[in-house]
């Protein structure tokens, strides 16, 4: 340091040890500054918002370019919106999140339906590819699903049964 | 136009989607001719990410020809083959100034820890991606490079993230001549990061995985140690073994969130999803380095937080660096690897699909079947 900026000229020692080339994280970072210019690099232009954007409340504003796909829609939409309350640190923001993503499902699986499509869940899931690289384990998912089904019927119709008598 | 279309965990299709539009004057749109499927993608379908919508495109790995372009853009001509890297990325902001290009900040308003990056969650920002026929590719002077002339497209596809992650790996790894480099996993980042540790000038190189096909691929395609973790008690206790009692000069973690070999790790993180996924291969990466050691992470991991032995590398003082891959600032110096021969990237792809296959391709590749390393998609317009 050959002179100490006025800001910190009381700070007696102030950067005697800095050492620019100690510089950890190069090269996946070639430090120039601009760190400290903070968030006011000169922006691209702004994309128009067309959809519904869900912004993290650990920032500002939108981002100048940012993905449309899938806006929220629906209970998991609602439930996406309140996530985004809390910040990217707090459960209260990636915990709905995952409940929204689950309710997304059946949400899509009765889109589906809506629109005259019943959705072909063995081929969605790539079962064609176990029956040609996988058949034992293939054959003891479907011994699962025959046990569980049996099991089930069992089970209601004794219920049923109890009920009648 | 033809696309992936994400369903739920476990389940994708293809499916009809309108042709995706020109929404800024940076954009372009790429007509897609390969596309992968990735170790990252696996976490999305697992249902492993918050955020992740059904509806959604994934796919971060592609390439294409450039069919429309935006107002502004002045690099991209349309016809020209590209390569995409994985992140969205502006060139302006602070971090892409300073070469991080996967921590770009003007291109993910979902969330500030993670940059964009195309079909990857609405945490990602929101792109639809590349496993289709068309796809939005914005900021289209930053990111996208033309493919050379003599480059085979299937080489120029892994350059979009697999060989410039495996490289980061490495170079974050800090080795220093002569040092034994441990590389968890076997998949293509993994088997990448061991043939580049080579480059870095490491003395040893040992990656452990426990699928024996993709280990025996390893220890032919990067010259290299590869030992199952099943046939160890204990994989840390291994590898202090073979290095003298010492410990790794670096380790890397080329897995992520999905990583076996602990029940309670694997019940914890991806069944009841109480942490971000499982993080077994970073566990016994901290714990299997040298004091003063560096364990550098590629391998992905959720948003909330993972179990490691945080404790252990504050007393082995151990350096962790991580991050997303930066394509853009890798790519020069990784084509020169490979016109020189010093990579041969499309060694590694063993499956392509049609895209119109798309949900066998996942289920192949989630599932190991067939003794895959990795699928690439085609769509159907590029078969013609
Ligand atoms: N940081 C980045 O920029 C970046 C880019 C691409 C991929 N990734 C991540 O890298 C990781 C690997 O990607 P991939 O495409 O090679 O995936 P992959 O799923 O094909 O490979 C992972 C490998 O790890 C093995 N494995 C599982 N548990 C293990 C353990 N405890 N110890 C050692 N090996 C274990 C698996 O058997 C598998 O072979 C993923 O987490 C992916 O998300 C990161
Ligand atoms: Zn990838
Ligand atoms: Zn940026």
């Amino acid at each position: 340091m050959e002179q100490i900026p006025n800001e910190y000229s009381h700070i007696n020692g102030w950067g005697i040890d800095a050492d620019p080339k100690n510089e950890p994280t190069y090269p996946m970072k070639n430090y120039t500054g601009d760190d400290h210019q903070r968030i006011n690099w000169e922006r691209p232009p702004l994309q128009n918002v067309t959809v519904e954007i869900l912004k993290s409340n650990e920032r500002p504003n939108l981002t100048a370019v940012f993905g449309t796909s899938s806006p929220p829609s629906g209970l998991s939409g609602a439930i996406r919106r309140y996530a985004f309350k809390s910040s990217e640190s707090e459960y209260g923001h990636w915990l709905p999140l995952l409940l929204a993503d689950r309710i997304n499902v059946v949400e899509g699986i009765i889109d589906d339906l809506r629109q005259g499509h019943i959705p072909n869940i063995f081929a969605e899931k790539g079962w064609k590819a176990d029956w040609k690289y996988n058949r034992i384990g293939l054959a003891k998912n479907v011994l699962i699903g025959v046990a569980v089904t049996t099991a089930l019927i069992v089970l209601v119709n004794r219920k049923k049964r109890k009920s009648a008598l | 136009m033809l696309a992936m279309n994400y369903r739920g965990p476990f389940r994708v299709r293809a499916a009809h989607k309108p042709y995706p539009e020109i929404l800024h004057p940076g954009d372009a749109i790429v007509r897609v001719t390969r596309s992968c499927i990735c170790g990252s993608d696996l976490h999305l379908y697992h249902g492993l990410v918050p955020d992740t919508r059904v509806g959604m495109t994934f796919g971060h790995e592609f390439i294409g020809v450039v069919e429309e372009i935006g107002s502004s853009v002045q690099k991209l001509a349309v016809g020209d083959n590209v390569i995409v890297p994985f992140n969205v990325a502006c060139g302006t902001c602070a971090f892409c100034k300073q070469g991080l290009f996967g921590n770009c900040h003007e291109s993910n308003p979902q969330a500030t820890a993670v940059g964009g990056i195309f079909g990857y969650s609405h945490t990602a920002g929101g792109y639809d991606g590349g496993q289709a026929e068309f796809v939005r590719v914005p900021y289209a002077d930053v990111g996208p490079t033309i493919i050379p002339e003599w480059m085979d497209h299937d080489d120029a596809v892994l350059l979009t993230d697999v060989v410039p992650t495996g490289y980061q790996a490495a170079e974050m790894g800090g080795i220093k001549t002569g040092d034994t480099v441990v590389v968890f996993g076997a998949g293509p980042v993994g088997i990448m990061a061991a043939k580049c540790a080579w480059l870095f000038g490491a003395g040893r190189v040992i990656v452990i995985d426990h699928l024996e096909y993709r280990l025996d691929f390893v220890r032919n395609y990067a010259q290299c140690e590869a030992y199952n973790f099943r046939s160890m008690e204990d994989p840390v206790l291994f590898i202090k073994k073979t290095t003298d009692w010492f410990g790794a000069d670096v380790c890397i973690d080329a897995v992520g969130g999905d990583a076996s070999g602990s029940p309670l790790q694997t019940i914890t993180g991806k069944k009841l999803l109480l942490q971000a996924g499982s993080a077994t291969a970073l566990h016994w990466a901290i714990n299997s380095v040298k004091k003063g050691g560096i364990v550098s992470i590629v391998g992905v991991y959720g948003p909330t937080d993972n179990l490691v032995p945080i404790g252990n590398v504050v007393n082995k003082g151990i350096t962790i660096r991580a991050n997303q891959a930066s394509v853009k600032r890798l790519l020069p110096r990784l084509i020169d690897h490979i016109q020189a021969g010093r990579l041969d990237p499309k060694a590694i792809i063993t499956h392509r699909v049609p895209l119109e296959e798309v949900a066998d391709a996942y289920h192949i590749f989630s599932a190991k079947l067939d003794n895959c390393i990795k699928p690439i998609l085609i769509p159907p317009s590029a078969r013609k």
